[in-house]
């Protein structure tokens, strides 16, 4: 199983220049989730500082209990073997073609043999549709193509965390759809903690198991996907639907004036570039390929939201309600509806709901959630 | 917002950045003897850096030392010891031209290339991709380069001497009408091995300097593409007043230690 991320009050600036203050969130052992933000929020800035490539000024960053923050080069470099990483373009090496940057980690940490080496990489590049491109060159290549090469170079080591930032960027709709199914497959075969940063809105509603959203400078919140996807917040709503009408600007501040502007030009019948029906709502979650083994992470994650339902915010206990079967309605002992009247009702785990998965976290550790008042919004 | 940020200290940045080359300097002291050694890496720098300075240090080198014999054989003759010219020509050019012009060139022509490959790749997030999957950048990248560096100069500095003494010679004895007997015995008479020495000690620590300079610049390049063009500008200009300043030093210690022959 993946490994657990608990980062806590993380907070970066570079120089006068705040990017974001007190981060706290916990990625749950093997499962998927998003972090949704708009350009130059510091996306990428929070993927580098958890792998301790950036220094944040305050904070922790758990893993395996190491803090990467603090910890000693030594352990920097045994906990980085944990990660399969995948950066903004690729990270290429420009002078090997792609077998050779997919064969680079097993070359460098591992004693397999050439003929082994090949196998893994050949099956790397299929599984993100290179075949036939290994003697090409990064510069040779689209900004896809190199996209999902460095994905098959994070994954040849099984790493236990895989980090991608923006995986579909300089991809087109169908090949993203690609890469979700097989994000989606590869935590089901392997069973790894994934984060994916991203403002793809398709991608952040069928993918994840838990959503996230940083903007101005915070976390706005981070939780199971249907927190987010039923808000009321009324950034994660503009952003969902991709209006302009809202909080989130041209600029990273949008003033008082072009808002006020904005809401006119909105109400004399200009479009504010949104879609028609309202894209937020909980839509089906990916499934892996039919053949794969089914992801451990669902079972463990519904024990895990059922147990904190009752500090969620009514609409996505709903949606979460709906979304179980009738059997398991009854096993967590909740009803549709049930919430509604006034106080939710707290949502009683079975006797016994761990029985037929193998989780090795305490049950106080896999139910700790980061601190976030959505309960109250 | 709240944290009131004290006024950065005038000089602090520059001290800092001070700090922080040196610190990189002693990264790659130390990784030079981390195993397994980048040969290839090593064996392409070498060639490439002595590819691009070959050329411009011998053309470089003849007006040399034609300048410094010139220049010394008029003052000699005014001082009335012609006898000498053929040393100091020489002590002049080996001890403090070769040195200066190997590392000028291997700066300028080789350095500046180490740092905009370094920069690319910085920039390309090829460093940083390096080091997530557990390579240190410097033991890989950085040390096969400053040691290539270091060859080289050391390797040009020889080349100079030869080129820039022979030069001398030429211009002092047909030029200048000197006696080509008079031109060895003096060089015999005033000049020792430990000059030699100094000469590829110097090369060395130049051929270090250029080297670390450069690829500390190529790591930390201000904002895209055309910070890495700033970055190689910037490092050319740092390592030569560097340079500059550690050859005083190093003169001035040598001139210290070693007594001069024949005083
Ligand atoms: N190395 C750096 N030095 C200074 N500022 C940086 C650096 N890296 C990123 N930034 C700044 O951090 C902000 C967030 O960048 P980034 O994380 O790339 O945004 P995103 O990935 O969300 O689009 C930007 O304003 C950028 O200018
Ligand atoms: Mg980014």
């Amino acid at each position: 199983m993946g490994a657990e991320v608990v980062i806590e009050g993380l907070t970066k600036s570079f120089g006068r220049q705040a990017i974001w203050r007190d981060v706290s969130l916990t990625l749950p052992p093997g499962e998927v989730s998003v972090m949704l933000g708009p350009s130059g929020t510091g996306k990428s800035v929070f993927l580098k500082s958890m792998i301790g490539l950036l220094k944040p000024d305050r904070g922790s960053c758990l893993i395996n209990g190491v803090d990467i923050v603090t910890c000693s080069e030594q352990q920097l470099y045994e906990t980085r073997k944990l990660f399969g990483v995948l950066f903004q373009d690729g990270a290429l090496f420009g002078s090997m073609n792609l077998f050779d940057n997919v064969a680079f980690p097993l070359r460098e940490h591992t004693r397999k043999s050439e003929a082994e080496i090949k196998r893994i990489v050949l099956e790397k590049l299929e599984m993100t549709g290179l075949q036939g491109a290994e003697k090409k060159l990064p510069g040779e290549i689209s900004g896809g193509m190199r996209k999902r090469a460095g994905l098959a170079r994070a994954l040849v080591l099984d790493p236990q965390i895989i980090l991608c930032d923006e995986p579909d960027s300089g991809l087109d709709p169908v090949r993203t759809a690609y890469l979700s199914q097989l994000l989606i497959d590869l935590n089901a075969q392997i069973d790894a903690t994934i984060l994916i940063v991203t403002h793809n809105i398709n991608l952040a509603r069928t993918v994840p198991d838990n959503l996230g959203m940083l903007f101005r400078k915070e976390l706005v919140m981070f939780g199971p996907r249907e927190v987010l996807l039923t808000s009321d917040e009324p950034v994660v709503e503009q952003f969902l639907n991709g209006r302009r009408l809202g909080p989130i600007g041209m600029s990273e501040e949008k003033d008082a004036a072009t808002m006020a502007a904005e809401q006119a030009h909105a109400a004399a019948g200009h479009s504010d570039g949104s879609p028609e029906e309202d894209l937020r709502g909980i839509v089906p979650q990916i499934e892996p390929t039919p053949g794969l083994p089914e992801r451990q992470a669902v079972r463990r994650r519904k024990d895990r939201v059922m147990r904190i339902l009752h500090e969620l915010p009514p609409a996505a206990q709903e949606g979460i309600i709906a979304s179980l079967t009738p059997e398991e309605q009854r096993r967590y002992g909740v009803r549709a509806g049930a919430h509604a009247a006034g106080r939710p009702r707290v949502a009683v785990p079975s006797p016994t709901p761990r029985t037929g998965f193998s989780g090795s976290l305490a049950d106080t550790d896999v139910a700790n959630l980061p601190r976030t008042d959505w309960g109250s919004r | 917002m709240t944290a009131r940020t004290a006024r950065p200290m005038p000089g602090a940045g520059a001290l800092r950045e001070t700090g922080r080359l040196f610190a990189l300097g002693l990264d790659v002291a130390v990784n030079i003897f981390k195993r397994p050694f980048q040969f290839r890496e090593f064996i392409q720098q070498c060639w490439f850096i002595a590819s691009v300075t070959i050329l411009p240090t011998a053309l470089v080198a003849i007006p040399f030392g034609a300048i410094v014999a010139l220049q010394l054989g008029t003052l000699i003759v005014q001082l009335g010891a012609q006898s000498f010219t053929g040393a100091a020509s020489v002590l002049a050019i080996i001890q403090q031209a070769a040195p200066l012009v190997t590392a000028l060139l291997v700066a300028g022509a080789g350095g500046s290339a180490i740092c905009a490959d370094i920069g690319s790749r910085t920039i390309r997030e090829e460093i940083d991709a390096m080091e997530v999957l557990g390579v240190s950048p410097i033991q890989r990248l950085i040390v096969p380069r400053v040691l290539a560096a270091m060859l080289v100069a050391v390797l040009l500095n020889g080349l100079v001497s030869v080129v820039g003494v022979m030069g001398g010679y030429f211009f002092n004895v047909v030029l200048q009408g000197g006696t080509p007997g008079a031109y060895l015995a003096s060089f015999s008479a005033l000049a020792q091995l430990p000059d030699l020495w100094i000469s590829e000690l110097k090369a060395l620590i130049f051929g270090f300097i250029a080297g670390v300079v450069a690829a500390y610049r190529g790591l930390n390049p201000k904002g895209g593409p055309k910070g890495v063009g700033d970055a190689v500008n910037q490092s050319v200009v740092i390592t030569f007043l560097l340079l500059f300043f550690v050859n005083f030093v190093l003169t001035a210690v040598y001139l210290q230690v070693v007594p001069a022959k024949g005083s």
